[in-house]
């Protein structure tokens, strides 16, 4: 099981690092989210994996599954929509002002052309 | 006055000639001039403290644990300084009024000019040397927005940033020196410092503390090689150069080495140093100020060689070369303060201050003739007046100096110096004054109104009488000097007097004045000659060091930092993993303690599932639709996951948030292009899965490996499990964490969850406000859009849920406190409910029911948890300390009542307006892009008066 978990988070960086490192905003954005799972699942693994006894006090039970980390977690991923919208925000006030969806900035020459290859699909 | 008050009476008084503004130029001169006047009366009430020899002390602990503290002294050299400072202010004030035209804002000069005045005071009245440094830097900082006060000027811009960038960095090197010496002695304050002078001087730190303190005195002080930077200061106001560099800024310099002088002086090195650095600042700055011909230049350069001769008289590390410094430093204040401002009324009266075009003044303007004259002659060093006392108490000590093993090197240099100073102050009265009387002035010059002649013919009244009577100085200066001098030295016995009888300082004296004479006598040949020899220039020499350093900057910054976000992203990634792999190979390794649990058959389902996701979005995310659809996927399984492996709020929480991050990324879809172009290169390509694979493993490796060990040591929640019952009256313990033993934290995640709710509104006002309107007004949607926009099933089926979502919410808030559950998870329901009214009957069907603005939802929430916490101190308890009791209303169970279910309240309703508000704005940029569509589906109101035929045609393209 501890298995499974380790390498659903180094697939999940993985596929968040390589999405983080496109050049237009969405791929970035869905790059960052996935890192944000990833962080968030690594977080929570930090009290353990433990099944079937959630932290919810009951009498004669002993065993509870770390309580904080899970607390820290959630609001993690609260505060990560909120982060997660204002880059959206950003990246779309970019786009709608430019016509353009480029991460980095384009050098002149580029941008033009890259303007041009992006309107007949913002239009179609 | 308390020292307190005095220090802090200039810093807070900044805030009032703003405000008077527009109540008039002399309301705005005269609050700060009874500011100032209530600072000087201040320092004037410790007058019979300071006369009786004692020191006025001020502490308060700031910053114990480093040394800094607030702590405030006065003894006679601090009040003679800031006497000084108070002092010409005072005047420098009165004149400002009369000096800056109607175009000025005056506000903003003398806000300006009291903050200066107040980082002056601090230097000179602290005690503990961090804090005079923090003065020393707002000194930098004022004086740069001073200089540069004429913003419209590019030389007044220049000459500010170079005063900035000379004395910003005398201050960096001055702060080392302050460290070094602080560590030696083991204390930063001054009273402390100042008594261990063996100490010190025994330390084999010495002499980098010395050169470090050294290299910020001179910067600020103009001394040789940094001296070019205070004439480039003179294209600020006329009132900023002659309260800048007579009484106050320049002088900081000359009033920190007095101030160290007791343990810094006297050794070889500090003897060294200071002497041939004031000895060569001396002569330079006399002979350049000989043949400028800008009269603010000249007065400059010759600052530059009066201070050269303050910094030689302290270099000598002798009790008479303080006590001359002492002297000279008044005399300076005095005669070069009147000059300045001299130089000002003329800059104002014939709108020139260049002396090839002046000449004749003198019947044309008596009153600035008479000022001018007294008090260049004072500087040039004639008998009556008071330059000449301190004159020949330089030439004296430098008669008695004995440097590089020559006798003569030090008279003959001073008497060149003097000479070729008495030569500019003759050029000053000759050229400007004297002479035939011109028809070409650029306006025709006549004595100014009283306001801005008398502040410098008070000071010259001072030059007089100090010249004539100097037994009226001597205590005072005898007095500082005895400051200065600490336990290090007696005060001298020498009195002050005009003739000393035929001592070789006379006949220097004597040279100085009849080879000034001679020098003014062949100025025109020796002008010639000056003009052809060659000589360095110091303003492209600084910029081209400037610019120098500006590219190795850009040389080693730009290849890694070049504005490229996948660049630091890639850079980031590869820096963090390999640090980690340092720390893993060079780190040890502990053995496992816990076994691997049996995965079963659904988690390697839901595993698969997560990771096809994952590579399908790797693979497809150029179809920007699909790898949306695969990422709720992915979130999908982790929130599964949490279920699984016992975190039932963690799972409500993740599975809420994934609905409203889908809709916020599908409204942001709306306009963005639908698929991805390939853009990148192959190898880029292979780059980027190197660094991701790279980043994979090391997480999967650095989690892995603590997933089979346990805690090192025993995790704080032991303590959590243990008192969330017993203390926070609630048996989920995650909630209670939230609300109770963290609700700080939580306090502080909604605020920052309202900030960014907040900023995405702004940012569509700003949109909405700008081009990107009529760009959204004229765009064409490039999807298939729905034939029916509020489809009846949907709406009907959402208004009917809504009841149900709301109670369901309710619910989820209330029982959270026990049972999984609680304000986050809630307010995201509850959100979710809203959202489908918007999804379903549309934009304005549902911001019409809206009967508060989310903005003021967010506010609420925060506020009512900010309330909650605040109202724990009523009861004397910390803030956020939570209280519970039960009680039983007849009909129903015992149930608990927890303040903590009041934020809870609170934070529901920050998410509540945080989501609502996000998606709100998002929707907002949807709706001003399709076409108006019907604000009533499915809405038959017979009082409207359109009626129900529009809205039954489903005519609308309303994107939401």
């Amino acid at each position: 099981m501890e298995f499974l978990v380790a390498s659903a988070i180094g697939i999940l960086t993985s596929g968040g690092i390589y999405l983080m490192l496109r050049l237009r905003t969405f791929p970035v954005i869905l790059g960052i989210s996935l890192l944000t799972y990833a962080v968030n699942v690594f977080l929570f693994a930090s009290g353990r994996l433990t099944t079937g006894a959630p932290p919810i006090l009951r009498d004669g039970i002993e065993t509870y599954a770390d309580p904080l980390p899970q607390a820290l977690v959630l609001t993690a991923i609260v505060i990560s929509f909120g982060m997660t919208a204002v880059v959206v925000m950003i990246g779309l006030g970019a786009f709608l002002g430019s016509d353009d969806d480029h991460v980095d900035d384009q050098p002149e020459a580029e941008t033009n052309t890259a303007a041009v290859k992006d309107a007949p699909e913002a239009r179609s | 006055m308390s020292l307190f008050f005095i220090v802090a009476l200039p810093f807070f008084g900044s805030l009032l000639p703003g405000l008077m503004n527009s109540a008039g130029r002399s309301a705005t001169a005269g609050v700060t001039f009874t500011v100032s006047l209530a600072a000087f009366v201040g320092i004037l009430t410790n007058l019979p403290t300071i006369l009786a020899g004692d020191v006025v002390l001020a502490p308060v602990d700031w910053m114990p644990m480093l040394g800094l503290n607030f702590t405030l002294m006065l003894d006679s050299l601090g009040f003679f300084f800031a006497l000084l400072i108070l002092g010409i202010g005072l005047l420098i004030i009165a004149y400002a009024r009369h000096y800056l035209s109607r175009d000025d804002n005056m506000g903003q000069f003398f806000a300006y000019l009291l903050l200066f005045q107040g980082a002056m005071v601090g230097i000179v009245l602290s005690d503990n040397i961090l804090l005079l440094l923090v003065f020393w830097e707002l000194t930098s900082l004022s004086s740069f927005l001073l200089i540069g006060y004429w913003k419209h000027l590019p030389e007044g811009r220049q000459g500010a940033r170079m005063a900035l960038t000379v004395t910003g960095m005398g201050g960096l090197a001055m702060i080392g020196g302050m460290l070094i010496l602080g560590q030696i002695v083991g204390s930063y304050d001054l009273s402390v410092i100042l008594q261990n002078r063996d100490l010190i001087q025994a330390d084999p730190m010495y002499v980098p503390a010395l050169i470090l303190i050294l290299l910020g005195c001179f910067t600020k002080s103009a001394q040789f090689p940094f001296h070019f930077w205070l004439p480039h200061a003179m294209a600020a106001p006329t009132p900023v150069s002659a309260y800048l560099h007579s009484a106050t800024m320049v002088k900081a310099g000359i009033f920190l080495m007095a101030r160290m002088w007791p343990v810094l002086s006297g050794t070889p090195e500090w003897f060294m140093i200071v002497t041939t650095a004031g000895l060569i600042t001396m002569v330079l700055g006399a002979v350049i100020a000989l043949f400028k011909h800008d009269l603010k230049a000249l007065l400059a350069f010759s600052t530059v060689s009066h201070l050269g001769l303050i910094t030689m008289l302290l270099g000598t590390g002798t009790a008479f070369g303080a006590m001359a410094a002492m002297f000279h430093i008044l005399n300076h204040a005095t005669f070069k303060a009147a000059l300045f401002m001299s130089a000002g009324i003329i800059d104002h009266e014939a709108h020139t201050r260049d002396i090839r075009l002046l000449g004749g003044l003198r019947k044309l303007m008596p009153v600035t003739f008479v000022i001018a004259t007294l008090a260049a002659l004072s500087m040039a060093g004639i008998p009556l007046l008071n330059g000449f006392l301190s004159k020949e108490m330089m030439l004296e000590e430098a008669n008695h100096t004995v440097l590089f093993n020559a006798v003569w090197l030090v008279p003959v240099m001073a008497t060149l110096g003097s000479l070729f100073s008495a030569a500019y102050c003759f050029r000053l009265i000759g050229h400007v004054f004297l002479g035939p009387v011109r028809d070409d002035y650029p306006a025709k010059p006549h004595d100014p109104g009283t306001g801005l002649w008398l502040p410098p013919a008070l000071l010259v009244v001072l030059v007089v009488v100090i010249g004539i009577a100097p037994f009226l100085a001597e205590p005072f200066v005898k007095l500082v000097t005895a400051s200065v001098l600490g336990d290090a030295a007696e005060v001298p016995k020498a009195y002050f007097k005009i003739w000393h009888g035929l001592v070789p300082a006379l006949y220097m004296s004597i040279v100085a004045v009849v080879g000034g004479l001679i020098m003014l006598a062949v100025f025109k040949p020796s002008l010639r000659f000056w003009d052809a020899v060659p000589r360095p220039e110091a303003k492209p020499i600084f910029e081209a060091l400037i610019e120098g350093a500006a590219k190795l900057a850009r040389a080693v910054i730009l290849p890694l930092h070049n504005g490229s976000f996948s660049r630091y992203a890639a850079i980031a990634t590869v820096v963090m993993v390999s640090v980690g792999y340092h720390a893993w190979t060079t780190g040890t390794m502990s053995a496992t303690t816990r076994i691997m649990q049996p995965a079963g058959l659904v988690p390697i389902a839901g595993w698969l599932m997560l990771v096809a996701a994952t590579i399908g979005m790797v693979f497809l995310h150029r179809n920007r639709l699909l790898s949306l659809i695969l990422i709720g996927i992915v979130g999908l399984m982790v929130s599964i996951g949490f279920v699984f492996f016992s975190a039932p709020d963690l799972a409500m929480t993740q599975f809420t948030v994934e609905v409203v991050t889908i809709i916020l990324l599908l409204l942001a879809l709306n306009f963005l292009p639908n698929k991805t172009p390939v853009e990148s290169s192959v190898l880029r390509r292979v780059r980027d899965t190197g660094v991701a694979i790279i980043g994979g493993l090391a997480t999967f490796a650095l989690s892995y490996h603590y997933m089979l060990r346990d805690a090192v040591s025993s995790p704080i929640s032991e303590f959590h499990l243990a008192n969330s019952y017993k203390g926070g009256g609630g048996t989920n313990v995650v909630n209670v964490i939230l609300v109770d033993f963290r609700g700080f934290d939580t306090y502080g995640e909604i605020i920052v969850l309202g900030i960014a709710a907040l900023l995405i509104y702004a940012l569509t006002e700003t949109l909405l406000g700008g081009p990107v309107r009529a760009r959204l007004l004229n765009r064409k949607p490039d999807q298939a859009r729905a034939g029916d926009m509020h489809p009846m099933m949907m709406v009907v089926m959402t208004r009917v849920i809504m009841p149900v979502v709301l109670m369901v919410g309710f619910y989820i808030f209330l029982r959270g406190h026990n049972e999984p559950g609680g304000g986050f998870i809630a307010g995201l329901i509850v959100s979710i409910g809203v959202v489908m009214q918007y999804m379903a009957s549309g934009f304005g069907w549902a911001s019409a029911r809206l009967k508060y603005p989310y903005h003021g939802v967010i506010g609420a929430g925060v506020l009512i948890a900010g309330l909650t916490g605040i109202g724990s101190w009523f009861v004397s308890k910390p803030f956020l300390t939570s209280d519970f009791t039960y009680a039983r209303i007849p009909p129903f169970e015992k149930f608990e009542l927890a303040t903590a279910a009041l934020f809870d309240l609170g934070v529901f309703l920050a998410v509540v307006g945080a989501v609502m508000l996000s998606l709100e704005s998002f929707s907002r940029l949807a709706r001003l892009a399709s076409e108006p569509s019907s604000d009533h589906p499915m809405d038959i109101d017979p009082s409207r008066d359109d009626a129900v035929a529009p809205d039954l045609v489903s005519s609308g393209k309303e994107a939401v």
